[in-house]
């Protein structure tokens, strides 16, 4: 969907997310403890949410949120970043971003 | 006043007789055989003395009426000497069936039954109420006396120089049991997640250290750690790591967590002392409540991972030496909690 590929490459790191969603809460509390301020897009709070919404599952992410995407690319929902984390590679993923306000 | 006392006296006044007779100073015989003057009343004034109220009873033989009145006042102590048998009986029993319920939970936990211990201050004996919890109970239970064997496997095959083959087979069989109590946690989540987050499946001591429905992975590698010396140096930097990230993860779960405690609070809370039917805000609670699924399967993905990654990270006599240093630590714990519940304790 157009607007979700135009969000991810504008924001270098972003999280589709909704304002009720505690999971969505749980992962940006994560990039938050590796020095990562994330972009979160609200899609409750967007009027094209349902959109977003359908096409983040197209895309494979099954929450639908959060949905996190890193330097424009899909990485996943709460399963995959967890992985990502545990075995180091997030934070590879993550370095050109760290410290960025 | 005692003017017409020809009937039996009351209870209180037998009191006396009681204390006598159970002295065993006081010979039945005594009673039937006495002459009546010999025979002890409660006077007037509370003291016992010899009574000579029935002299104006001429009707019956003076010894046929003294007869009946000391036969009914032994039938009186007999039943009150069986009513004291019975209470203590009573009390007796209820002292077994006290041990026997300890028995029980004893037994419980040790997997002899359904496995885990029902804590009876929650929902009463057969507090469970779906078929999943019943399926997911018996399975655990199971599933502890398979880890207790396999223990006892493991250890034996590090003790032996049978070689990496053997090994090899105990931590690949190891690793696939606690798949397999995740597989089963997954499928009970979805049948009730409280119960699942409750503990109520385990031992009251592992129950003390739940997070999110089982024990946090940071802590478990804290527990195997040091039995996997000696480690090489980039071993231990990436278990060190491993173990770093495994906090970080739980501390943004833990977050999450007190998020929707806290969203669920207000849900419930919403309009208290209004007037009116609260059920719209309970389906409201009940509809934020279903995220609480996706967290223990977070939770429990977090497990599966951390053990997946450091089973990657050792060779297979350290990945040996972990399992077993784990599957004896699930062990004491589970024992301490028989022996915290079967301490003396001071009577009620």
């Amino acid at each position: 969907m157009d607007r979700v590929r135009k969000l991810a490459s504008e924001k270098g790191v972003l999280i589709f997310s909704k304002s009720t969603c505690c999971l969505c809460y749980a992962v940006h509390m994560l990039f938050k403890e590796i020095g990562i301020k994330p972009y979160v897009h609200e899609i409750d709070h967007d009027p094209e949410g349902k959109e977003i919404e359908k096409a983040l599952l197209r895309m494979g992410c099954n929450g639908p949120v959060p949905a996190v995407f890193i330097g424009g690319e899909l990485v996943g929902s709460t399963n995959e970043v967890m992985s990502l984390h545990l075995s180091g590679s997030l934070v590879q993923l993550l370095k050109p971003y760290q410290n960025l306000s | 006043m005692n003017s017409t006392s020809t009937q039996f006296v009351p209870s209180r006044r037998m009191g006396i007789y009681e204390m006598v007779g159970v002295s065993g100073n006081f010979k039945e015989n005594d009673y039937l055989d006495s002459s009546p003057s010999m025979i002890f009343e409660d006077t007037s004034d509370g003291t016992v003395g010899p009574s000579n109220k029935y002299d104006h009873v001429a009707r019956k033989p003076a010894d046929k009426v003294l007869r009946r009145l000391a036969q009914n006042r032994e039938a009186a102590r007999k039943s009150r000497l069986r009513k004291k048998a019975y209470v203590q009986k009573l009390e007796s029993s209820k002292l077994r069936l006290i041990e026997l319920t300890q028995e029980l939970q004893r037994a419980r936990r040790q997997g002899l039954y359904k496995g885990g211990e029902l804590d009876y201050g929650l929902q009463g004996y057969s507090g469970i109420t779906s078929p999943g919890i019943a399926t997911f109970e018996t399975g655990y239970g199971q599933w502890v006396e398979e880890q207790n064997r396999q223990v006892v496997e493991l250890r034996k095959a590090l003790q032996s120089s049978n070689g990496v083959t053997e090994l090899q087979f105990f931590v690949n069989s190891g690793m696939r049991h606690y798949l397999d109590l995740f597989n089963m946690k997954a499928a009970a989540a979805k049948a009730d997640v409280f119960y699942l987050m409750s503990g109520m499946w385990k031992t009251s001591a592992e129950r003390y250290f739940s997070w999110i429905g089982g024990f946090r992975p940071s802590e478990l590698l804290k527990v195997l750690i040091p039995h996997l010396e000696p480690l090489s140096d980039e071993q231990r930097w990436e278990v060190n790591n491993l173990r770093q990230s495994c906090q970080q993860a739980e501390d943004a779960l833990s977050q999450g967590m007190d998020k929707l405690h806290q969203i669920i609070a207000e849900t419930v809370c919403d309009g208290l002392l209004d007037e009116g039917n609260y059920l719209p805000q309970l389906a409201a609670a009940m509809e934020k409540l279903e995220p609480l699924v996706r967290f223990v399967n977070q939770a429990d993905h977090l497990r599966r991972e951390t053990l997946q990654l450091i089973s990657r990270i050792l060779d297979i006599h350290q990945a040996a030496r972990g399992l077993l240093a784990l599957g004896e630590y699930f062990q004491r714990l589970r024992a301490l909690s028989s022996l915290w519940a079967s301490r003396p304790r001071e009577p009620a």
